[in-house]
Formats: structure tokens, C-alpha cells, sequence
């Protein structure tokens, strides 16, 4: 496997304001993705797991450590080749769908015939076809999350990093974005780094599961799950989904009752 | 639609009320001359062309009033918003703007500037500006934060992500500037035509109550309720036009 994307000795510490102290928000994290490989992380609340995607997506910079995609160091710039889809609605309510979608493309100068071609596959991919003229403020959460997708689809990322996109949306509806996520996975080759608490959402779609601790964060442990490339939402039957959501969980409870005894001493 | 109809028929209700009181003379026409009459003047006062000048002159001022205020207060919004320190520094005078009577600096814009337009258009000037950059402000400030993430990662530049994304976000909340800045206009600039002043409609209103003269009075007091009503529902429907795309979340 080629490595993608790795993360050495990075860790992060928001400095003190006033009387509040600093924050160490990350402790050592060490990784190394592959090539088009499905890397998912779970954590405590609070455990840095969105500081540690905003690193990676050259949001924030790391307080010591490297970040490299492609060989390339990356510093608090977004580098080419990364697309992000946040937990929030990022889609832009004075647009339609269509326009939301290719507003990454218009910015890049792509020729507008190559622009039309690729929102159409991106609305066809997501199931928006029918919504490409309505605005956001007509759709609902999920499918406003969809658009937020296919945006970043369109410029076709070679790593896509998703802050837990489906936060917000019910299990069913979850269930189903997790399939066209794994479908539009397969379709694009790109390499996926997925953040959630969902448990059982991160045993359905990775190839690898790192397991967070309590704030500082660093990974306790990698949880490969062995699926087969073709896998779809219906391996929730399967004996082995609950056997690796069980081992997360083993993993995590600990460290879930220290982030929540930690929320409680500071609140 | 239904709501449409029950707000017509209670200003019809209205109208036709005081119609009655005016004509069975339980108001006398010394008082207020009937709403029949009132519109018949008004018609005769359009035709005649008798107070064209006046009309014109109000409302060259109340859109020189309303232009620059909307453009200084917009500019003075996003250099306070870009401004964090200023901002701070400033806040507690925008906040308590309001309870300033403006209208004592009148006397003051007149010494300055001379009996002629210019007061006038000072006070509705400096009545709309401070409600544009208020609403500017908190425009830009409800940009959410994911989309200035998301122009990041789009790596827009600082001047793309404010045409971009911060203005077309904003645009509504600056609308309700807008908004605001055409009522305190006409109010500014209609108020001291009222308080001192040799033309414009403020003035013929004014000069009309102290002569008795009911016939020109209320036809411009109709007149000003039209325009004013006029420009609230072209502003009201471009609003709900905007709306309609973007809820507010």
C-alpha cells in the first residue's frame, strides 16, 4: 500500500486566555493513511478529533509534529486535492443546487461545458437530479448535506475527509448516506478520512477504525475490520459488525467516562 | 390570502367611518374634510401641478438622504466589522444612538449650511445611517463560521470570500438596513421641512395647518401616506422574494 497521508508526532495545544489555561488538545498522534484505503476515527466528546481533520485539512496548523499529503508538508493552508464536508449545513443558501455544486468548479476556471458534465454526474450520483434548480432552504437536512457532498465530489479529491457529516440526520437516513458514501468511495478512488461517534457507522464503512482517548487525544488503537471492498449497509446482520462495534466500545467506555468526569470538573 | 382581505376590509371599514362622521358633521370640516374629498383634491392638486415643485424637492432629498446614508452606513459597517478594535470602541455609541433626539442639532446644521436643503438632508441622513451599519454588522456577523471554513478549503482569498460568501449571506440583514434607512429618511427630512424651512411638503403641510387651509393639508398628508405605502410593498416584496430562497437559519 502507498502511503497517502501521514501524520508524525503531531500534537496541538490552544494557548490560555485571561485566567483560563492552555488546552492540550492532542497529544502525540501517529498515521499513516493509504492509498484510497477508508479510515474512520472515534473518540470521547471533546477528545480533538475535528482539530486533529483541520490539521489534516490545513485549517489549523499543529503545534509541533508534520503533517504530509503526497509527500508534501502541509501547514495551515489547504492544499490541492483535499475536500471537506462538515457536521454543519455548509451549503450556500443564495444558491440553487446546480449552483452550489459547481461553485468549486467556476472558481477553478473549469470550462463550462466540463462544469455542466461534472455537476450533472455529481446531482445524478447523489440522487439531486430532480432538485437541481430548488435552493437549499426547500430541502431537507439530508439532502442538503448531500449537496455539501457533491460539491466537494466535483473536484474530485484524492482525500476526502468528512467531520461527521451525518451528525445531524436520523439512523435510517444514515444508514443510506452510508452507503452512497461507500458507493461513491468505490467510484472515485479517493482515499476517505471519516469522523464520527456513531460506533456502529464506523464498524459498517472503514477498512481501519483508530480509536481516540480522553483529551489530550493520540490513538489508543487501529481496529482493522476486514470488509470486503463491495460491502453495503446490509453487512448489519453480520455477527462480525457487532463484534468490532463491541471492541470499540470495550476501548472507548473508559476513556468516555474520563471525558465526561473532565466535563464535569470544568463546568 | 384570506388575512389579505380582512386587513383591506378593516381599512375600508376605516374609511368609510370617518367618511360618515365627516359628512353627517359630527366631525366638522374644520377638523378634517372628508376621505371622498380629500382624494378629489388631491387629484386636482396632482393635475394643477400647483405643488409639483414641493413634491419634487422632498423626494430629490429624502433619495439624496437615503443614497448616501445607505452607502456610508453599508462602507462604515464592513470597515467596523474588518475593525474589531474600532468596533469595540464604537459599540456603546451605536447601541445609545438612538436615544439621541437628532433633531437638536437643526439649528446647528442651519447655522452651518444655511436655510436650504442641506440640513434637511443631514438630519435624514444621519437619522438612516446608524440603523444601516447596525444591520451591516450583524449582517456579517451571522455568517456562519463553517462557511468561512468552507471558503478556506474553496481557497478563496480575503476579497473573494467577502463578495463570494460574506455579502450574498448578508444580504438580507443588510436589506432590513435598508429598510429602516428609507422610513428615517422620509422621517428626517419631512420633520425639519415641518420645524423650519421655506418649500418642500413638510413646509406646504406645515404653512397649510397655520392658515386653516384643510384642503391642501390633507391631500398632501395622503399623499406622503401613499408614497410611503408605495415604497414599503416594492421593498416588501423583494424581501419576501429574497426570503423565499433563503430562511432564516
Amino acid at each position: 500500500m502507498v502511503a497517502h497521508a501521514v501524520l508524525q508526532d503531531v500534537t496541538k495545544v490552544y494557548p490560555g486566555a485571561g485566567h483560563r489555561g492552555s488546552v492540550e488538545a492532542l497529544g502525540q498522534v501517529n498515521l499513516t493513511l493509504s492509498m484510497g484505503e477508508f479510515f474512520s476515527i472515534v473518540g470521547p466528546s471533546g477528545c480533538g478529533k475535528s482539530t486533529l481533520l483541520e490539521i489534516v485539512a490545513g485549517l489549523q496548523s499543529a503545534t509541533s509534529g508534520t503533517f504530509t499529503f503526497e509527500g508534501q508538508p502541509v501547514d495551515g493552508k489547504v492544499p490541492d486535492g483535499i475536500g471537506v464536508v462538515f457536521q454543519e449545513d455548509a451549503s450556500f443558501p443564495w444558491l440553487t443546487v446546480r449552483d452550489n455544486i459547481a461553485f468549486g468548479l467556476r472558481r477553478q476556471g473549469v470550462p463550462r461545458e466540463e462544469v455542466a458534465r461534472r455537476v450533472d454526474y455529481a446531482l445524478g450520483l447523489m440522487g439531486l437530479r430532480e432538485f437541481a434548480s430548488a435552493y437549499p432552504a426547500q430541502l431537507s437536512g439530508g439532502m442538503r448535506q448531500r449537496v455539501c457532498i457533491a460539491r466537494t465530489l466535483v473536484l474530485e479529491p484524492r482525500l476526502i475527509l468528512l467531520d461527521e457529516p451525518f451528525g445531524a440526520l436520523d439512523q435510517q437516513t444514515r444508514l443510506l448516506m452510508g452507503d452512497e458514501l461507500l458507493k461513491l468511495w468505490r467510484e472515485t478512488g479517493a482515499t476517505v478520512l471519516l469522523i464520527t461517534h456513531a460506533l456502529d457507522e464506523a464498524a459498517m464503512l472503514s477498512d481501519r477504525i483508530g480509536v481516540m482517548s480522553a483529551r489530550p487525544g493520540c490513538f489508543l488503537e487501529i481496529v482493522e475490520t476486514g470488509w470486503p471492498a463491495d460491502r453495503d449497509s446490509r453487512i448489519v446482520e453480520r455477527p462480525e459488525l457487532a463484534r468490532i462495534t463491541g471492541r470499540l466500545w470495550t476501548r472507548l467506555r473508559e476513556e468516555s467516562l474520563k471525558a465526561m468526569s473532565e466535563d464535569r470538573v470544568t463546568s | 390570502m384570506r388575512i389579505v382581505w380582512i386587513r383591506m376590509g378593516v381599512i375600508a371599514a376605516t374609511v368609510l367611518a370617518v367618511e360618515a362622521l365627516c359628512q353627517s358633521g359630527i366631525i366638522d370640516p374644520f377638523t378634517m374634510i372628508p376621505p371622498s374629498e380629500m382624494i378629489a383634491e388631491l387629484v386636482s392638486m396632482l393635475v394643477s401641478g400647483e405643488h409639483h415643485d414641493d413634491i419634487a424637492l422632498t423626494l430629490t432629498n429624502v433619495g439624496i438622504a437615503l443614497v448616501l446614508a445607505v452607502t456610508v452606513g453599508f462602507a462604515a459597517g464592513a470597515i467596523l466589522f474588518v475593525m474589531p478594535r474600532v468596533r469595540r470602541v464604537v459599540d456603546p455609541l451605536l447601541a445609545s444612538y438612538y436615544a439621541i433626539p437628532i433633531f437638536v442639532f437643526y439649528p446647528l446644521f442651519i447655522v452651518l449650511f444655511g436655510l436650504n436643503r442641506y440640513p434637511q438632508i443631514m438630519i435624514g441622513f444621519l437619522l438612516a445611517v446608524v440603523a444601516m451599519i447596525i444591520n451591516t454588522l450583524n449582517g456579517f456577523d451571522r455568517v456562519p463560521r463553517v462557511l468561512l471554513k468552507t471558503a478556506r478549503v474553496h481557497r478563496l482569498g480575503r476579497m473573494r470570500t467577502i463578495s463570494l460568501i460574506i455579502l450574498p449571506y448578508a444580504t438580507l440583514y443588510i436589506f432590513t438596513g435598508l429598510k429602516l434607512a428609507v422610513a428615517y429618511s422620509f422621517i428626517g427630512v419631512i420633520a425639519a421641512e415641518f420645524i423650519l424651512s421655506g418649500d418642500g411638503m413638510g413646509y406646504e403641510i406645515n404653512f397649510a395647518y397655520n392658515n386653516f387651509d384643510n384642503q391642501t393639508m390633507y391631500p398632501l398628508i395622503l399623499l406622503i401616506l401613499i408614497i410611503a405605502t408605495v415604497i414599503n410593498m416594492g421593498l416588501y416584496t423583494w424581501e419576501k422574494w429574497f426570503r423565499q430562497r433563503q430562511t432564516e437559519r
